[in-house]
């Protein structure tokens, strides 16, 4: 390893040194090790270990239930792990959860500021909560910002997804938190929303807080700096979107033409053929041995009712690859 | 096909299979919600319980003290009637008059029997002596079965001890000059007793309930998380859900003693200072309850379910509804566990005869006593994770 190299992280413009096993960073946002919660019987998270660097922008995906939340609630000290260790921000996450709570914005994945509280009042109560200095000059300013000044009245509970979700990470972000926790917060919100929403994780994010958010979205999962992939309470996959794809090792074959559906349904059965996902007007075919792929769909090539191109696997591809090969311990 | 075909079909006005569908569902939630069940099993039981056993509407063995400035057989033979006739129990034998006011003040005893000096000098001259028997007649019905008694109970005794020459002082007529003193509520007018004890009732009622909502509320809404993510301890919490409380408790307060005064002319005659006093104790008791309450319960149901189960006893054991002496010991220990008995004791004291801080504080502590279990509990209850 060439310890000269430094990357440049695009976001930031910050040069950070790249990962080092032997040597840890100083500015390591969140770094816990072997975290694990059980409920029961029920293990749901299986010893997480994770390393979050100032200013990145984490995504955190995994299939329902895999224990994303669980993860988001232990790191801010929601929830004590029966398990494992670590910091955050440089506190204990065990025993200085208090000193967490203070510089951690956490967003939940379900609306939970007080819906029979207005705008305004919700942004003062939190406010209010955090001790912030200037309260009612940050208040207004947040309410500009969003451009709710004139609705400041308005109660919370009758906002709309979009704007209860702009709500809710203003109200995180009242506190000048140094990391952001974000539980699914685009779900259920529309495309335009969405995007402005990264836009403003970005410029945060560029300012250099850190970032920790689960999505299901592949777009947003694109927009992450580093991925973390956790299926029933483990750790899949660690790496940036195009590592992922990379060692995913998936080969993949788009297919288009009439009855795909047809197609789809035989090539199930046949070797070499890990996944068959239909994507509008085209079909996936992924398998992770190339060679045995190309030779089972070869006789699928020479019908004229099909026109076949070897395509990048997507993101996307890549999850569900993974999400089949874990081993689901619920069952 | 059944005559029920046509109901049951499809789209008719009343689908078996929908009503059926709705009707497991509903057992299916009953059996899954287990303080439901335990309400359904439990409330019966405790009611059987309380009415079946506890309460009794003509107490006897009521305490008593006894002035004596005439020892004589007589005398004696006066007390030992009176006990004999089971509804008193001469626990004080005091040395003066003022003495045993005081007892009868702080409620120590709910009776005094004075017997004048000369008192058998004068029965056997037949001048007819007076005799004066006081009661506590804050709650009329606790005392008033015992008061139409002592006449009968008297005249039985000087028509045993009254033998010989004396016999012929036996007469229609009791040799005696019975006095009986209804005192703090000469008319014996139940309102007097039930205005200021619907304070206390009232009081538990909604300060309970209202703090169980509180934080059950919180839960119901998901808006707990977000308040744990936040550096809030658990004593702010407490401390800041319970004060607006404090105050409302105050408001009704406000509302019943001006009703009590104006429409039902209840005589106010302590202070109100000393009552306002009291009166934070016992709602910070009563919401620390409410707190622990809101803290085990999952939903909101639950938490009135939890606010009736502690209301049911404290309505029908703190002596607001059934005279407190009538009741058989053990309940009699559970009602003194509850802080409404003791309240009532102290808004009666205060009210209607006129007590100061060193009468009522024998029943303050008590609350607050009650105050910090129930607090410490609900801190100890309240988590500041989700876990």
């Amino acid at each position: 390893m060439n310890a000269k190299i430094t990357t440049s992280n695009s976001a930031t413009g910050k040069a950070i040194q790249p990962f080092s096993a032997e040597k840890p960073l100083v500015d390591a946002v969140i770094d816990v090790k072997g975290l694990t919660k059980k409920y029961g019987d029920r293990t749901v998270v299986d010893d997480f270990s994770i390393r979050v660097e100032r200013g990145q922008i984490y995504g955190f995906l995994g299939p329902n239930g895999s224990g994303k939340t669980t993860t988001i609630r232990m790191l801010c000290g929601l929830l004590t792990p029966d398990a494992g260790e670590g910091q955050c921000l440089g506190f204990d996450i065990r025993k200085q959860a208090m000193q967490i709570k203070r510089q951690v914005g956490y967003m939940t994945q379900k609306f939970s500021l007080y819906e029979d509280l207005s705008i305004a009042e919700n942004l003062d109560f939190i406010a209010r909560v955090y001790a912030v200095a200037d309260r009612n000059k940050v208040v207004d300013e947040t309410l500009a910002r969003l451009g709710l000044s004139t609705r400041r009245t308005q109660l919370a509970g009758s906002l709309s997804g979009g704007w209860k979700q702009r709500l809710a990470l203003a109200a995180c972000l009242l506190h000048d938190p140094k990391l952001l926790l974000l539980d699914e917060p685009t779900a259920g919100v529309d495309p335009k929303a969405r995007r402005e929403f990264w836009d403003q994780i970005h410029d945060l994010a560029a300012d250099g807080l850190t970032v920790l958010v689960s999505t299901h979205y592949m777009d947003e999962a694109e927009r992450c700096h580093r991925l973390a992939y956790i299926a029933y309470g483990k750790l899949l996959a660690n790496a940036t979107a195009t590592e992922l794809i990379q060692q995913s090792g998936l080969t993949t074959w788009s297919a288009t033409g009439a009855s795909l559906h047809a197609l789809a349904k035989s090539l199930r059965s046949v070797p070499g053929v890990a996944m068959v996902v239909p994507f509008g007007a085209t079909l996936h075919v992924s398998g992770a041995n190339a060679a045995l792929l190309d030779l089972s769909l070869k006789p699928y090539f020479d019908q004229a009712d099909y026109r076949w191109i070897k395509i990048e696997p997507s993101l996307e591809d890549v999850f569900i690859g993974l999400m089949n090969s874990a081993t689901d311990n619920y069952q | 096909m059944s005559a029920s075909s046509i109901l049951s079909m499809p789209g008719g006005l009343f689908s078996w299979h929908r009503f059926v569908a709705v009707l497991l569902k509903e057992f299916v939630q009953m059996k899954r919600d287990r303080l439901t069940f335990g309400m359904i099993v439990g409330v019966p039981i405790i009611q059987l319980v309380l009415f079946g056993f506890a309460i009794n509407t003509d107490p006897k063995g009521l305490p008593a003290a006894v002035v004596i400035n005439d020892e004589s057989p007589f005398s004696r033979a006066l007390v030992r009637g009176l006990e004999n006739s089971q509804y008193f129990k001469f626990t004080h034998r005091a040395a003066s008059e003022a003495e045993a006011d005081r007892l009868l003040k702080l409620g120590e005893v709910q009776f005094v029997l004075v017997i004048p000096a000369d008192f058998s000098r004068q029965l056997q001259r037949g001048e007819r002596p007076s005799l004066l028997m006081a009661a506590d007649a804050t709650d009329p019905s606790a005392t008033g079965n015992a008061l139409a008694t002592v006449n009968q109970t008297i005249k039985q005794v000087m028509d045993r001890e009254l033998t010989g020459t004396l016999a012929t002082l036996k007469s229609v007529e009791l040799p005696i000059d019975l006095r009986i003193q209804r005192r703090y509520n000469p008319e014996g007018i139940t309102r007097y007793n039930i205005v200021p004890g619907l304070m206390g009732v009232i009081l538990t009622m909604t300060m309970i309930m209202m703090t169980s909502l509180a934080m059950t509320r919180e839960r119901e809404r998901g808006t707990m998380e977000n308040l744990l993510a936040t550096p809030v301890r658990p004593i702010e919490v407490m401390a800041g859900k319970i004060a607006p409380f404090i105050m409302v408790g105050y408001a009704q307060v406000t509302i019943i003693l001006i009703a009590a005064k104006l429409i039902f002319g209840v005589p106010i005659v302590g202070g109100l200072l000393l009552l306002s006093l009291a009166l934070i104790v016992f709602i910070a008791a009563n919401l620390s309850v409410g707190f622990t309450f809101s803290t085990i319960a999952k939903n909101q149901l639950q938490a009135m379910q939890m606010t009736f189960f502690f209301f049911l006893p404290s309505m029908l054991l703190s002596g607001f509804m059934f005279p407190f002496r009538g009741m058989p010991d053990w309940a009699q220990v559970l009602g003194e566990v509850l802080p409404l008995t003791h309240f009532l004791r102290i808004v009666r004291g205060i009210l209607l005869k006129g007590n100061g801080f060193a009468d009522i504080v024998p029943e303050l502590w008590p609350i607050g006593l009650f105050m910090l279990v129930a607090g410490t509990v609900a801190m100890r209850r309240y988590r500041q994770t989700l876990d």
